[in-house]
């Protein structure tokens, strides 16, 4: 009685598995942790800076990792450095232009070289970026991290689901996408040092 | 005169270097925003909290002791009231 109970069990819970749909996670983060970090290290000066306007969906199926898809977008005017003149200029249309280029946006098109290790996957996503009305497509080691029915320990109990926490840490040619290339590199660098830190929930319906 | 001028550059030479010193002896440039790493305990997630605080750079610094120096070496260039003279004008 008891093996046909176990085995009902395993049955139910494999046919559960194999029919799990991908979780839509939404990052719009009200808790505001959601960030990314660049630093442009030139030698003669370096910058430091963070963006806290993080939005899009990622959908995430646990069972099948390699089949994710998604859209992170960024407000460009969330990007932020402490100094207030480097920061106007930031803004300007030298630079980031961010009333004509308000969103800062990634959208993955393939997932190669997935690598599980309980919760956690890593992999190599490929997406087209488009920041400043250029679009390149970059690929980039991204680690994906699972936690289960954690969402209530974040909300406090109200809502009930699922976090999926994103880490990314990549590196794109200012250049590449017409951020003032007239700047000296020595004063400015050439290379954007980028560092996502994100975390999307999953609400249960 | 001179004196006025001694004082005021004392005054300010001090005052740079006190905001200086006071709001964090920062080597950089001004900054009118603080960064605090904090981190979220569920996702352990490390994340920026930003808050207005004006910190003064080199170039307050810088920009202080070089109006100071300005109106001490200003204060060489004038005469000194030569006290034989204010006795000639007594009455």
């Amino acid at each position: 009685m008891n093996r046909t109970i176990l085995t009902l069990t395993a049955a139910t819970s494999f046919a559960v598995a194999v029919i799990a749909e991908p979780q839509s996670f939404d990052f719009k983060d009200p808790k505001g942790v959601n960030n990314a970090v660049f630093v442009l290290d030139a030698p003669l000066e370096a910058i430091n800076g963070t963006a806290n306007g993080v939005s899009g969906t990622i959908n995430y199926d646990a069972a099948e990792p390699a089949s994710l898809s998604g859209r992170i977008v960024i407000e460009s005017k969330s990007l932020s450095v402490p100094n207030p003149v480097m920061l106007e200029h930031l803004h300007g249309a030298d630079w980031l232009d961010v009333k004509q280029h308000p969103q800062i946006t990634f959208e993955s098109t393939r997932v190669a070289n997935v690598k599980s290790s309980g919760n956690k996957v890593t992999a190599d996503v490929t997406g087209k970026m488009t920041l400043r009305g250029v679009t390149k497509e970059i690929t980039t080691p991204v680690s994906f991290t699972y936690l289960k029915d954690k969402l209530a320990a974040r909300t406090n109990g109200q809502m009930l689901g699922d976090l999926l926490v994103v880490r990314a840490q990549f590196s794109i040619k200012r250049s590449d996408f017409g951020i003032n290339p007239a700047a000296p590199a020595d004063k400015v660098a050439e290379e954007i040092q980028l560092t996502l830190s994100l975390a999307g929930a999953a609400p249960k319906k | 005169m001179r004196r006025v001028l001694r004082v005021l550059a004392g005054l300010i030479g001090v005052l740079t270097l006190a905001v200086w010193l006071v709001t964090g002896a920062h080597t950089g440039w001004t900054q009118t925003r603080v960064t605090v790493v904090k981190l979220d305990p569920v996702t352990e997630l490390e994340y920026p909290e930003t808050r207005d605080q004006f910190v003064a750079g080199v170039e307050v610094l810088g920009g202080g002791l070089l109006l100071a120096l300005a109106l001490l070496g200003a204060s060489f260039l004038l005469k000194p009231v030569s006290t034989t003279n204010r006795k000639e004008t007594k009455p």
